[in-house]
């Protein structure tokens, strides 16, 4: 039990010192490899609250897909990192005050309700044999699977907005005429003609 | 020993930390859009601690549900910043005022 406080204190400060990295770095890829650490480090926390599942997704989705798209967009912009880290410490001062403030509150609020209410105690063990993969999708493909098509419309329409909105036509670009090239016939294309066999002199 | 008001002590700090890091970033696009990140994964936090606390799978299944839609959001967002990087060669903020607002 005490290994395992050890353990979250230690994933938790990792995490909490990688959030500030993201926010206060100045180049940006630094701040995306933060975040990428941050992922991480909650997704290590998640599997110690035994949401297996959703650990290994936060891992695959975020940190193989979302992330490297962030680094890729970064890379391709080439944004003038000079010009845009000049107005980074105007607002500072207002921002950690404002941070401080909302912190403090939030967690004199938790603490006091949870004094209440006598969560004290760690979080109660799962049974025997369970499987967190297998509860997840026993209520997913049930109880949800409404939300769950609605979710797979979303990532469609992801996926078609994000193509059109990149796409586009430049002049003179060679392009295929599909359909022109499904209705060629073959007289279109060759020409049969009818002559004599020439006669060796 | 951990339980859930550790976890949600944590979520608070990194959502504050969040909102710090969009006011304090907020000229550059892209980290505005990391910070977005960050604050829905201090939501999911909340979502798993009260799951697990509860004995209850519906948090993690809308967990799941937070993670699809940001995934979403995070390509519609950056093929936008893309669009917009290509017609103004900027993607400070500051600088996005054609509709006047």
């Amino acid at each position: 039990m005490i290994f395992e406080a050890i353990l979250f204190y230690m994933f938790a400060t990792v995490m909490i010192g990688a959030a500030l990295g993201v926010v206060f770095s100045r180049n940006p890829v630094h701040s995306v490899m933060f975040l990428v650490l941050t992922f991480f480090q909650s997704a290590c926390l998640w599997l110690m609250a035994e949401a297996e599942f959703l650990a290994i997704v936060l891992v695959l989705v975020y940190v193989g897909a979302v992330m490297v798209l962030f680094l890729f967009v970064i890379m391709m912009l080439e944004v003038n990192v000079e010009a845009v880290k000049r107005g980074l410490t105007r607002y500072a001062p207002l921002a950690i005050a404002f941070a401080l403030v909302l912190v403090v509150e939030l967690i004199q609020l938790i603490w006091l309700r949870s004094q209440d209410i006598q969560v004290w105690s760690s979080f109660i063990p799962n049974p025997e044999g369970y499987n967190n993969t297998e509860a997840l999708g026993a209520v997913l493909y049930t109880e949800h699977v409404y939300a769950f098509e609605i979710a797979a419309v979303i990532l469609l329409l992801a996926i078609v907005a994000a193509i059109t909105l990149t796409m586009r036509k430049r002049p003179g670009l060679k392009v295929q005429n599909i359909s022109k090239q499904v209705a060629v016939r073959a007289k279109d294309r060759i020409r049969i003609v009818k002559m004599d066999a020439e006669k060796k002199s | 020993m951990i339980g859930l008001q550790h976890y949600l002590t944590l979520s608070a700090m990194l959502f504050v930390l969040s909102i710090a890091g969009i006011i304090i970033n907020r000229r550059n696009l892209i980290l505005l859009l990391m910070c977005i990140e960050l604050m829905l994964l201090a939501v999911n936090f909340n979502f798993i601690a009260f799951s697990r606390y509860l004995g209850d799978e519906t948090g993690q299944v809308f967990v799941f549900f937070i993670l699809t839609v940001a995934a979403a959001e995070a390509a519609i967002g950056l093929a936008i910043l893309v669009v917009l990087f290509r017609n103004r060669r900027s993607i400070n903020v500051q600088e996005l005022n054609t509709m006047k607002g």
